[in-house]
């Protein structure tokens, strides 16, 4: 599904990753953990094409393709997705609206007519239940306004209305007490097939206990120090990351 | 000659034609003069410093059309809402076009100012309301009076309200190399009497055209008044828009200007309020590319107790664009628990584009509510990256959020097929197809 080789990348001459290897087939969970400023959201974003961000040696493979002179909606089209650690709110646009008008661009962009509306209501129906979204909900302003667990049970919303082939969760679990959290990652498990991949970013173990991985990665500095199965998350729960930070250094 | 020489000259051809002994007639006498004395702004005028007359006044304009032109209905079609039943006030290069128009007499008056000006039924509205709250010192709004004559009357007599809203429509046909038109319009509302006008400027040529406009609004205790200006001309048609709107108890005023097109825009909109509880609304979308200029004066002086104002200004400049946006708000010392809010919001898409933005507040009251804010900024990019994330390509992400910016001002349109139009015309503009209505 997704290859990366020694992905670098910099912002204003800082480098941030410093060559990244990863792999994900089909059907798999990864969790991505480490400390604060490893790059954990920069990995996540360059995945999702923000241009902000100079990708210097290593490529990104979806499928195969290498992604890196496409666009954030081109990349968008080919099935990534990126859930926000920080979404944005857009005063005036309403949440319905907002996906119709995605959805009917990655419809277009695959030479596909418009999703009649009444199946588009049915899916929006359908995937608001299934994350319990209130339905008023859905003709507010997107994400303005939103609590931190509203915006990212939108975040996760959105996911199930794209149905992408790869889904990379930036720090969902943040600022979701524990029955959202519940929700959101039961609503990812129902997402989960053999076909796509999911990449879970994040600090702590606790989501981790909902949305089992079946690889743990650990980035430090701009690498992947450590690879495991999901018993890592547990020995970094206990043990924090010091001692990885020291094996790193050695 | 130039063309102050050339307009006072032509004012005695102009007298010619009318009753000298009509009441207006010294009006119009003294306005001339005023406009001789004061001649047209100049950038050293405080009010004038962004916006420039002087290319204006150096094009020949004819004052006076020299035939009557007749349009089909299918060929201006466009430029009506015609997705609803309406009554209409059409001219044609400054002449009354009955052909196009749809007036009453049925319950409310929605016809000419020259049956007004000549019809003794109209006499007492006339001589109660013309030019009283038109300024008698500002030079524009001087020359217009001297030339008033023609424009739109529309009088709602207490407790009435039309059976459908009005379009005002000004189209010039170019039949002239370069046309000056000067619409003088009188819209009077009585107590707890409602009216829902659209005005709308439209060339239909590349030749130029030049409209020095003059509305006063009359809005008697608890009537409502909603005025909508539609300004989407070509970009050879100039536009000085003049309005000056007197309230009394618990009326409620609200103005949305949408400025979406043409060559150089000014406006310049005046509430006097005096009542209290008055609710005066102003409103404006602005989105503007090429070298075209929009300027909005607006003025709201608070001069009873307990009333409220509402400005809401939200500008998108591009290319060479520019805008400026003053908005003075006056509370007069009487004047107690004013509320006045003031808003006004600028993206701009280009480098060569600019807007002055200045806010001038001049309170005398102590307890009042008054707040302005002023923004200036570019189209944020992150979330620009977010709604790209999600497969929405570049330009129509763009133009999402502009659409959304300008948003909350088409909110408070109380005529849902004008603003179906008014999203049309903004999706043109930015040159997107959306799927839906915001």
């Amino acid at each position: 599904m997704l290859e990366i080789k020694n992905l670098h990348a910099s912002v204003e001459d800082k480098e941030i990753l410093k060559g990244i290897d990863l792999k994900v087939n089909a059907g798999e969970v990864h969790a991505i953990m480490g400390p604060n400023g490893s790059g954990k959201s920069t990995l996540a974003e360059v995945i999702a094409g923000q241009e902000e961000f100079e990708v210097g040696e290593g490529n990104i493979l979806l499928e195969g393709e290498d992604l890196e002179d496409l666009s954030p909606e081109e990349r968008a089209h080919k099935g990534v997705f990126l859930s926000f650690q920080y979404p944005v709110e857009i005063p005036g646009v309403s949440v319905t609206n907002f996906m119709k008008t995605a959805i009917n661009e990655s419809r277009k962009a695959q030479g596909l007519e418009d999703m009649p509306a009444n199946e588009m209501l049915k899916k929006i129906r359908e995937k608001s239940e299934m994350l319990e979204i209130d339905r008023k909900f859905l003709s507010r302003s997107l994400n303005e306004g939103f609590s931190g667990g509203e915006k990212k049970r939108n975040e996760i919303f959105q996911m199930a209305m794209l149905e992408p082939k790869l889904a990379i969760l930036d720090e969902t679990d943040s600022g979701l007490d524990i029955d959202a959290l519940r929700i959101v990652a039961n609503g990812v498990n129902k997402l989960r097939s053999k076909d796509n991949a999911i990449i879970v970013i994040t600090h702590y173990q606790r989501l981790l206990e909902y949305i089992v991985p079946d690889f743990v990665h650990v980035l430090y500095n701009g690498k992947i120090v450590k690879s495991g199965t999901k018993e890592l998350a547990l020995e970094l729960e206990e043990k924090g990351y010091d001692w990885l930070k020291e094996e790193a250094a050695v | 000659m130039d063309l102050k020489e050339k307009l006072v000259s032509s004012f005695l051809a102009f007298e010619d034609g009318l009753d000298l002994d009509h009441p207006v007639h010294e009006e119009r006498s003294n306005a001339i003069k005023n406009f001789e004395t004061k001649g047209f702004p100049t950038k050293k005028d405080e009010a004038w410093k962004y916006t420039s007359l002087r290319g204006l006044q150096k094009v020949d304009f004819s004052i006076f059309p020299k035939q009557e032109t007749t349009l089909e209905y299918k060929d201006v079609k466009k430029y009506f809402l015609h997705e609803i039943d309406t009554y209409k006030i059409v001219f044609v290069d400054g002449v009354y076009s009955s052909y196009l128009s749809e007036t009453t007499h049925d319950g409310v008056d929605i016809c000419l100012m020259s049956s007004a000006f000549s019809k003794p039924m109209f006499k007492q509205v006339i001589e109660v309301y013309f030019n009283k709250v038109a300024s008698k010192d500002e030079s524009l709004t001087s020359l217009n009076t001297a030339f008033s004559k023609e424009g739109a009357y529309i009088y709602i007599p207490k407790n009435k309200m039309p059976k459908k809203p009005i379009q005002i429509l000004h189209l010039a046909t170019g039949n002239e190399a370069a046309l000056m038109l000067q619409p003088r319009n009188l819209i009077v509302a009585e107590d707890n009497a409602e009216v829902q006008i659209i005005e709308r400027h439209q060339s239909l040529t590349g030749n130029e055209v030049f409209t020095n406009s003059v509305t006063e609004i009359f809005a008697g205790k608890d009537a409502i008044v909603d005025y909508y200006k539609v300004q989407n001309d070509e970009p050879t048609a100039s536009l000085v828009d003049n309005t000056y709107i007197s309230q009394k108890n618990s009326s409620v005023v609200r103005v949305h200007t949408f400025s979406l097109g043409g060559k150089l825009i000014r406006n310049n909109l005046n509430f006097y309020q005096n009542g209290e509880r008055i609710d005066s609304t102003l409103k404006g979308v602005t989105i503007l590319g090429d070298k075209q200029h929009v300027d909005h004066h607006t003025l709201v002086h608070h001069a009873q107790p307990n009333c409220e104002s509402h400005q809401d200004y939200k500008g998108i400049f591009g290319d060479s664009s520019t805008g400026v946006f003053n908005g003075k708000i006056i509370v007069d010392k009487i004047a107690q628990k004013t509320d006045a809010f003031q808003q006004n919001n600028n993206i701009l898409l280009s480098d060569r584009s600019t807007i002055n933005s200045k806010p001038q507040l001049e309170i005398f009251a102590d307890d009042v509510k008054c707040s302005h804010g002023c923004t200036i900024g570019q189209l944020d990019e992150e979330a620009l990256f977010y709604l790209r994330s999600r497969g929405i390509p570049k330009k129509e992400a763009k133009a999402l959020m502009m659409y959304a910016f300008a948003n909350n001002v088409l909110e408070s349109v109380r005529i849902p097929e004008l603003k179906a139009r008014i999203n049309k015309i903004i999706a043109e503009k930015l040159g997107v197809r959306m799927g839906f209505d915001l």
